[in-house]
């Protein structure tokens, strides 16, 4: 197989040896599954754990591939192939998702095994991106640069990468299992939505240590994730989760698909009693066989290792002047732009919803420019946020009016990340067999009602997000403002739920009156929107806030007055 | 049924008894939970090797206190896809000790023969017609683990290691 070498500097853990024939030997046992399956050795029900295991999951009209993207960070290189494999396997665009992978939508079963080699020579895989395992741990997009971190995530996310990979005991769980991890004050990762959301922090001894949080999730049901233990050191990290997942596989229902989730177990158990099982799992496993040595830490702590950056002022000359001559700049910068912990650097969110766009698409050439773009700008590295955007994280601020211009070039300078029009939308029922109503064109009608920059930034802090169906892939609970399609004899209606927080503050929103048809879901949006803006304390006050001063009642009767 | 063991088909020495039926004192054989539960006493002096075979939603607990009794523990699998007997083969072997042979019954496939090996199964009972190549591709197609094993005494120093193959 060809090996192509990942840029040294980018901050992705770096294959091995041995990983890399790990992978190539998974290829190779897929490839003989899939000849299993069709030699009618496989049933097609046996078949089918295996071949989500491997990422392949058949929707509604062909099947799809979910790449794994571990914790979102991936470097240029990887991301020119996933551009190659695009333009080779499928239509010439990908999918960026909320699990911070990238889908392809229209994959070939019998192209698969080609797709997975290709995908080996930059050190990728589809493996655990489906299926009821421990799935792609996530972490903070902006992890390794942000202001405001403790602790690198993406450390703990590769330790939980290698120790989920093939775990023996936890590959036929009850149902899928998701995990994130935020290392900073500010939770970017939305941890309490999770199955385990980990907050990374230290002691005053400044170590490092976990707070567990377990049974979030949304669904049909939808919970906040529980405080199961405030500390865990980081010698018992692994421990503890052996203990939670020990706990999940044994006692998760696994008689109802609907009910499988841990967090529906930890509604049952209550979290008194689970929290006992897993803290009597646990003192038993805690020993030198799941102790995670401070010496792994550190050897997977260098391959996150800071890039090299230069020494420079925090004031950016360049950066004012062209602050002060282009408007369109300066309004993206004030939006799409973040602190970076380095003095002259900045953290550049990439919009993948550009006005009246699919969000989180993008086409094979987009992703080779965003690949030039990170080698010239961010040491050859991007990441995947769970709202769908892109995210170069080590840019000087000398360089953003270049990297904006040639973003805004191709279509990829939107100003609005955080606001109406970063919208989170799921594939919906243009793709997925599962839905009740489409997701994209809603996203599409409301981003097109909103594309001026300057009306967007107006109306500030504002999250949609829109599900086609009760499953919630597009995390509508926790919108400020959510949408979720659901199907009225045959004719595809939107409920409308507003409050909702995914961050540590984590709301499930309230639904507002009676589902609407599309058409009047963009006005509705609309009307939220301007009763919003008629009722706000000031500019400073962001939607929720204005919501939870104010209450439902302005806002519905806006909306049903009519009716 | 054939029995698989370390990769490949071998004698089985054990039969199942279903319940009611009477249960032989001159050879090995497994009788079911509840039928255990139920008859402990008849089996008080038995000298020739008994098994005790847990349906998937008995877990490891209900039969720890009695493990001395049994020369061998089968876990049933529903269906292939309930994986609950991964963690009941692992509670058998790491908190409650037991060194007897761990056999997988019901619904297994291939595939997750090495995961079965890995959380301390020691044979498995294959449904008749199985490919043997397939159990034994099993267990070498893959030689890297990234977790300690049941049968792997050294601690989590490193998460990745190369699997002991054949």
């Amino acid at each position: 197989m060809n090996h192509i070498a990942p840029g040294a500097r980018a901050g992705i853990y770096h294959y091995d040896e041995i990983d890399r024939q790990f992978v190539a030997e998974r290829v190779e046992q897929f490839r003989k599954q899939v000849e299993r399956r069709l030699s009618g050795e496989l049933t097609e029900e046996e078949f089918k754990p295996v071949r989500l295991m491997n990422g392949l999951y058949l929707q509604l009209h062909a099947y799809m591939l979910r790449i794994a993207v571990p914790y979102g960070v991936m470097s240029a290189t990887q991301l020119r192939k996933l551009a190659a494999i695009g333009r080779k396997y499928d239509r010439g665009y990908g999918h960026f998702t909320t699990r911070q992978n990238l889908q392809y939508n229209w994959i070939k079963l019998e192209d698969t095994p080609a797709i997975l080699h290709e995908l080996a020579e930059v050190d990728m895989h589809a493996l655990q991106t489906s299926g009821n395992c421990v799935r792609n741990v996530t972490t903070d997009p902006f992890v390794g640069a942000a202001k405001d971190e403790v602790v690198d995530g993406r450390v703990y996310a590769e330790i939980l990468r290698q120790w989920t990979t093939m775990h023996p005991e936890f590959t036929y769980l009850p149902r899928k299992f998701k995990i994130a991890i935020s290392g900073a004050e500010s939770d970017r990762a939305a941890v309490r939505i999770h199955d385990v959301g980990l907050l990374a922090r230290r002691n005053d001894k400044g170590e490092a240590g976990f707070s567990f949080y377990v049974g979030g999730g949304l669904g049909r049901s939808p919970f906040v994730g529980k405080l199961v233990r405030e500390w865990v050191a980081e010698e018992d990290f692994v421990a503890y989760l052996e203990a939670i997942l020990r706990v999940y596989n044994q006692y998760g229902r696994r008689d109802n698909i609907y009910k499988a989730r841990i967090k529906i177990l930890v509604h049952e158990l209550g979290l008194e009693k689970f929290t006992q099982e897993v803290e009597e799992e646990f003192a038993r496993l805690r020993g030198p066989k799941y102790r995670l040595d401070p010496e792994i830490v550190e050897g997977v702590r260098q391959h996150f290792a800071p890039p090299p950056f230069e020494e420079l002022p925090d004031h950016s000359e360049a950066l004012e002047r062209a602050k002060a001559a282009d408007p369109a700049f300066a309004n993206w910068l004030a939006v799409n732009v973040s602190e970076h912990k380095a003095p002259g650097y900045a953290i550049a969110t990439v919009s993948l919803k550009p006005a009246g766009g699919i969000p989180g698409d993008a086409t094979c050439d987009q992703m080779d420019l965003v690949a030039d773009l990170a080698e010239r700008h961010s040491f050859g590295e991007l990441r995947v946020t769970h709202v769908q955007n892109l995210v170069l994280a080590h840019v000087k601020k000398d360089e953003l009016y270049d990297l904006w211009k040639r973003l805004d070039e191709a279509g990829l300078g939107s100003a609005n990340a955080g606001l109406i029009g970063d919208i989170i939308a799921c594939p919906g029922l243009d793709y997925c067999a599962l839905a009740n109503a489409r997701a994209i064109p809603l996203a599409q009608a409301i981003s097109a009602r909103f594309a001026d920059p300057i009306r967007q930034r107006t109306i500030g802090e504002l999250g949609i997000k829109i599900s086609g169906c009760i499953n919630a892939c597009g995390h509508h609970h926790v919108g400020a403002i959510g949408i979720l399609g659901v199907d009225k004899k045959g004719t595809e209606y939107y409920q409308i739920t507003v409050g909702g927080d995914p961050t540590l503050t984590t709301a499930i929103g309230d639904i507002l009156g009676p589902a609407v048809t599309e058409t009047e879901a963009v006005d509705a949006i609309e009307a939220i929107v301007d009763v919003y803006l008629a009722n706000r304390a000031g500019e400073g006050e962001r939607f929720v806030d204005t919501l939870k001063r104010v209450g439902h009642a302005p806002f519905k009767e806006r909306i049903y007055a009519a009716d | 049924m054939p029995l698989i063991e370390n990769g490949r088909i071998g004698e089985d020495a054990w039969s199942f008894i279903p319940d009611g039926e009477p249960v032989p004192n001159d050879r090995p054989v497994i009788i079911s939970f509840e039928r255990w539960q139920a008859e402990r006493d008849s089996f008080e002096g038995r000298n020739a090797r008994l098994g005790v075979r847990l349906k998937s939603g008995t877990l490891a607990g209900a039969i720890a206190a009695d493990l001395d009794r049994f020369s061998l523990v089968a876990v049933e699998f529903a269906k292939f896809r309930d994986g609950r007997g991964f963690s009941t083969a692992r509670e058998l072997r790491e908190r409650y000790g037991y060194t007897g042979e761990i056999r997988a019954v019901g619904h297994v496939i291939p595939d997750q023969y090495l995961y079965l090996v890995r959380t301390g199964f020691t044979s498995v009972e294959a449904p008749e017609g199985t490919n043997p190549e397939s159990w034994a591709n099993a267990l070498t197609e893959v030689t890297i683990a990234f977790q300690p094993s049941l049968d792997d005494t050294a601690p989590l120093s490193l998460l990745r290691r190369k699997l002991k193959v054949g």
